[in-house]
């Protein structure tokens, strides 16, 4: 007879830790044949408000980091991933229904995707910052800081993209030292969950990155409508539709009311783009005097 | 605006020495405002070099013994009664029952009523640390916050002086210094300093805290020292241990570096106590190594330095523990106090 | 007064697995060279370490058409993204061995454990750290649309911080696609062996590093040698002049780094003690043996006295000695020849009248040493004040205003560095602008980050090593969008901007 296995437990990734979700509920998570596969937590907007608040009180640490510590911090989570790599093609093969070669690529470019974004962590600000010559006796330098937290859709029901669309919405917005809320493929969640706990047992700190398991529709617009969130990455957003038939345009109009910074959907899974890292940056310049007398 | 007359200052023999005979507020103000300043970079960088020095074996072993011989073992809780003072009493006076090379501490720390009863518990062992005795330190001036009328810290201070401590340790007043009111500070110093007086001429010893934690900056720390050192204080202090910052490495780097500018210029020496947070040997040494490397060593001796601490002997005699039985040791073999 | 001075606390060199011979690293392999074998020696105890082969010319041909296979083949045709992967794994293998690696640094050069462990290896990781990223992401490093590498790069490194000036060398030339060539110092050629192991664990494709051992004429032939792209030095003003001549009229690249005489500047409003931190670490950090270091301290003359009171009270804690000791802060002079020249220099400054004062070191009997010594009384005109002596030996200039600080700092054919102590902001930026020097440093000294560009105006050389700029000696940009009438009339930006595939590289000499 074969061995009995012991199931894993999904559970949301707030703060560091793996609690389930405040409302008690779960929904099934089926595979692409329709077997159960897991109960994941469905987030309320209770818990997305809990993470906003442990994504909040991790932007000071985090981005309080040196670049060169984020970037080191991010790289080891791609040695880690290396390492479990048949973990996530298991999962992948089991979630998408597509061979085990089709899913070792998806880690592979998973991984590759976060070594590049990883890279960027200590050069960004030489590539978005430098010195400006003004007419005055004035030095005066323009440096990219982040803007704090970001709400963001990973990409939803996109084939061959349960993992690496997450990590291409995640990277770009921490190594600027941005911390994340972000509400992973609903259908297909579970690789978002084990990457959390590749997470978990790293040096990211807790907070920096929150994942919430669920139904996007219920819970982007209390996140787009949150005043403590800084901008909001609507790339998984472009199919969601609401009780009410309310669209992602929908959460751009309320982010509006707060002049949150948006980035609006995508088709399929964002490319590694800069225009990723800096659209989730603010520029600061300054001035100070320079006299001889 | 008018031009008024400068506020005249109590004048203490060092103020007047470098300041002039007609001290003032304004001459103060001048001196303290006129000092260089500190950058924080550099000195956080010189004080995590002095920590980089590797201790070991002999220097280690006398080491450890000094952090013990310097240390004002302390209970300073609202909870305080005559049987806790009795209970750290004791342990001031044999650390380590199964070890009898261990030294004493320097002294108690405790709140001024609380004085007669380490007194008493001291009995015979009650005298100079440097003849091998235990002294009583008092907390005075409305410790922690220093949030009272002069009149009350006054009696505090001589409430505790008259119940037999020998070390006064002052608070001085930070809303005072932080709002630019130098004066009101100096003259407190003073005043507490005149409280510690006793009928026979002598004088209790009196450590002024600053509160650093609370000062924030290095450049008000540096100021604060010279201000205590000048209002006539025997040690300068860093902290109560009752905010969120106490004592720190770089924080106490500074306040030697004025202690030593101080005795470049006079040939006076002036003390220092860390107190707070210094709970493992291995911070402790390093701030012996800084003691030694800016002052000299001569300073490492109980009328010159003091640990402010209560778990810190504990770990000190683990580490001793280890160095003469060649085993790591456990908190089941030392006491609690 | 029995604390101060320390239990011994000796690193243990245990951690090092040295052979008693090693090979020179060529493709791939360690082999014999054809030169005759040296030894190396510890500075501090003069004892052997171990025997080092010399590369005649014969083996830096062999060495050169390694490099050109494997750029040709393999390191050329490779994505960024695969080039970076290569170097993010010698960074992590470098972080792994760091405790040996430092061991064997402070053997050979004779520099304390404190400073290798502390400052050379942990920058020798994060170099290839971040160059690493750079690999794959050269299209947005401002160097133009389509930067290409420029092929076989043929590097010299010194004695002064040998692994640290290897990987400011390997680092960017590889992340940018070329291969290399590099020549360690004579006296400190270890690390760079046990660097050579280190590729064998990252299994580096063959030929992209070569290691070529061997004295100064090693490094003649390889900067010589007609089918290298580039030439990178870092050393002596002398030598770098020399080599300036000998690519003359060639289309090889070049960048030096050469040396310094930087000036101090301490006003009186400097933060006093922090200031003395940065005098004492400018001139004594790593002996003295440093392009950058603030060898002229320039004191404004109201202050000069308590500075110099103060500076001579600092030194009275520096312990010189065993290299291999934690608590030792000044380790030995690398070689009996470099201690020859700092003694020559240093009488010289006596005999022009100023006024020598050395702290008080006791000078171990084997080794070569040379107690930390401050010079006063020093006048722009002396020898000392103007020659790069290269050891712990400090000459005070004063100064009455900013513009005459200005005008004596920047009164020197060198141009590397300069140090500026100061509260005041508006000041000190403006000083910076008048300052003719690549790095400066405000309130602070000898701070170095792979993502910070290093070099020298003037005479103390050219190009940049170190962040986005440190890509530039690697690369060429393949050309500019410009209109179509300018690109057909032009030559090498007419081709088709592909980096993957190498145009062809040889590059004999124009004119000899």
């Amino acid at each position: 007879m074969s061995r009995l296995t012991v199931p894993k437990t999904y559970k949301l990734y707030i703060g560091g830790a793996f609690p389930r979700s405040e409302s008690g509920r779960t929904y099934e998570v089926l595979s692409a044949s329709g077997e159960f596969l897991a109960n994941a937590a469905q987030a309320s907007r209770k818990d997305a408000r809990d993470a906003v608040v442990a994504a909040r009180s991790a932007v000071s640490g985090w981005s309080g980091a040196t670049a060169y510590n984020r970037g080191q911090v991010l790289y080891r989570i791609a040695e880690l991933l290396e390492g479990r790599r048949a973990q996530f093609v298991d999962e992948i093969v089991r979630s998408e229904g597509v061979s085990a070669a089709e899913a070792g690529s998806q880690v592979d470019t998973a991984i590759d995707v976060w070594v590049w974004y990883a890279g960027w962590a200590d050069k960004y600000a030489q590539v978005a910052g430098n010195a400006n010559p003004v007419s005055g006796p004035y030095f005066n330098l323009s440096v990219p800081e982040p803007t704090g937290v970001v709400a963001a859709v990973a990409p939803q029901g996109v084939q061959g993209g349960s993992l690496l669309g997450f990590v291409s919405v995640i990277a770009p917005i921490v190594l600027t030292g941005n911390t994340v809320v972000v509400i992973a493929d609903e259908r297909a969640p579970l690789s978002a969950i084990s990457l959390s706990e590749v997470l978990a047992t790293s040096d990211v700190p807790g907070g920096v990155v929150n994942v919430l398991t669920g139904s996007a529709a219920e819970i982007m617009p209390w996140l787009a409508a949150h005043a403590d969130v800084n901008a909001l990455d609507l790339a998984g957003a472009g199919a969601i539709e609401g009780p009410k038939g309310e669209s992602w345009v929908d959460l751009q109009l309320a982010a509006a009311e707060t002049l949150k910074r948006v980035v609006q959907p995508v088709a399929g899974i964002p490319h590694p783009s800069i225009d990723r890292i800096g659209a989730f940056v603010e520029t600061k310049t300054v001035w100070h005097t320079k006299s001889m007398r | 605006m008018t031009l008024t007359h400068p506020v005249a200052l109590a004048p203490t023999d060092r103020a007047v020495r470098l300041l002039g005979g007609d001290l003032t507020e304004t001459a103060l103000r001048l001196h303290l405002d006129g000092l260089t300043g500190v950058d924080a970079v550099g000195l956080e960088q010189r004080a995590a070099g002095l920590s980089t020095r590797s201790i070991k074996t002999s220097s280690k072993a006398w080491a450890l013994d000094t952090i013990i011989r310097t240390c004002d073992l302390t209970t300073l809780e609202g909870a305080d009664t005559p049987g806790k003072v009795r209970s750290l009493v004791a342990k001031a006076v044999s650390p380590d029952a199964s070890d009898p090379t261990t030294p004493r501490v320097a002294a108690v720390c405790v709140y001024g009523d609380m004085v007669p009863y380490a007194v008493e518990a001291l009995g015979a062992n009650h005298g100079d640390p440097d003849h091998g005795l235990v002294s009583v330190a008092a907390v005075a001036t409305a410790f922690p916050s220093g949030r009272a009328s002069l009149a009350v810290k006054l009696a505090d201070t001589r409430d505790a002086v008259a119940a037999g401590a020998d070390e006064i340790d002052m608070v001085i007043d930070r809303g005072a210094f932080l709002s630019g009111r130098y004066g009101v500070v100096f003259d407190q110093i003073v005043a507490v300093k005149e409280a510690c007086a006793r009928p026979d001429g002598s004088s209790a010893h009196l450590k002024v805290i600053l509160e650093t934690g609370e000062l924030q900056t290095y450049d008000n720390v540096k100021r604060a020292s010279w201000l205590a050192i000048l209002a006539g204080a025997d040690f300068i202090k860093t902290s109560t241990g009752k905010v969120s910052v106490n004592a720190t490495l770089p924080v106490t780097l500074l306040m030697l570096e004025v202690i030593r500018d101080w005795h470049r210029l006079t040939g006076e020496k002036v003390g220092m106590k860390p107190a707070g947070g210094i709970r493992a040997s291995k911070d402790a040494i390093r701030y012996l190594v800084t003691v030694a490397e800016t002052v000299g060593e001569e300073w490492l001796t109980p009328h010159l330095w003091r640990f402010g601490a209560s778990s810190l002997v504990n770990d000190v005699l683990l580490q001793r523990q280890k160095l003469a039985t060649g085993r790591y040791s456990g908190p089941d073999y030392v006491t609690v106090d | 007064m029995a604390f101060l001075e320390y239990a011994p606390a000796p690193e243990s060199a245990s951690i090092l697995n040295l052979k008693a011979q090693y090979g020179l690293f060529i493709d791939g392999e360690f082999v014999d060279g054809h030169g005759d074998v040296f030894d190396t020696i510890s500075p501090a105890t003069e004892q052997v370490i171990a025997s080092i082969a010399q590369a005649t010319a014969a083996d830096v041909d062999t060495a050169v058409a390694a490099a050109r296979r494997s750029y040709e083949k393999v390191w050329s045709r490779m994505s960024g993204s695969d080039r970076g992967k290569y170097l993010f794994r010698i960074a992590r293998l470098i972080q792994e061995r760091s405790r040996e690696l430092a061991v064997a640094e402070s053997l050979d050069n004779g520099k304390p454990i404190k400073e290798t462990r502390d400052v050379d290896v942990p920058l020798v990781a994060a170099w290839f750290f971040y160059y690493a990223g750079w690999a794959d992401k050269l299209d947005h490093a401002g160097l133009g649309p389509n930067p290409r590498s420029l092929g076989v790069a043929a590097q010299v490194i010194p004695w002064n911080f040998p692994l640290l000036m290897l990987a400011w060398k390997i680092a960017p030339a590889l992340a940018a696609g070329n291969t290399v060539v590099i020549k360690p110092a004579e006296t400190t050629s270890l690390t760079a062996m046990l660097f050579a192991e280190i590729l064998q664990q990252a299994d580096l494709p063959a030929g992209v590093v070569n290691i070529v051992t061997g004295p100064g004429s090693t490094g003649q032939a390889l900067v010589t040698h007609d089918d290298v792209n580039k030439v990178a030095f870092t050393g002596s003003t002398g030598v770098g002049r020399m080599i300036a001549r000998q690519v003359a009229g060639t289309s090889k690249k070049l960048t030096l780094e050469l040396g310094g005489k930087a000036a101090n500047i301490v006003f009186d409003d400097a933060p006093m003690d922090q200031a003395i931190e940065g005098i004492v670490n400018g001139i004594f950090f790593n002996q003295g043996h440093v392009c950058c270091a603030g060898s002229r301290l320039l004191v404004q003359e109201n202050v000069h006295d308590e500075v110099v009171d103060r500076l001579k009270h600092r030194l009275s804690t520096l312990r010189m000695g065993d290299p291999l000791d934690k608590n030792t802060d000044i380790g030995a002079i690398n070689s009996a020849a470099q201690l020859e020249r700092i003694r020559t220099l240093s009488d010289t400054g006596e005999g022009e009248g100023a006024e020598r004062w050395t702290a008080d070191c006791r000078i171990p009997d084997k080794g070569f040493w040379f107690a930390p010594t401050i010079f006063t009384r020093v006048s722009t005109a002396h020898t000392i004040a103007r020659e790069e002596i290269f050891g712990p030996v400090l000459s005070v200039i004063t100064f009455r205003t900013p513009d005459e600080a200005i005008q004596k700092a920047n009164n020197t054919p060198y141009g590397l560095s300069a140090g500026i102590w100061t509260e005041k902001g508006a000041r000190m930026l403006a000083l910076v602008d008048k300052l003719r020097a690549g790095v400066v440093w405000a309130n602070t000294f000898n701070r170095f980050d792979p993502s910070s560009p290093f070099g020298g105006y003037k005479e103390s050389g050219y190009g940049r090593e170190g962040g986005r700029h440190g890509l530039a000696a690697y690369l060429e940009s393949s050309g500019w969008d410009a209109p179509r009438a300018v690109s057909a009339a032009s030559t090498d930006s007419a081709k088709p901007a592909d980096s993957a595939k190498p145009a062809k590289r040889s590059r004999k000499a124009v004119a000899k």
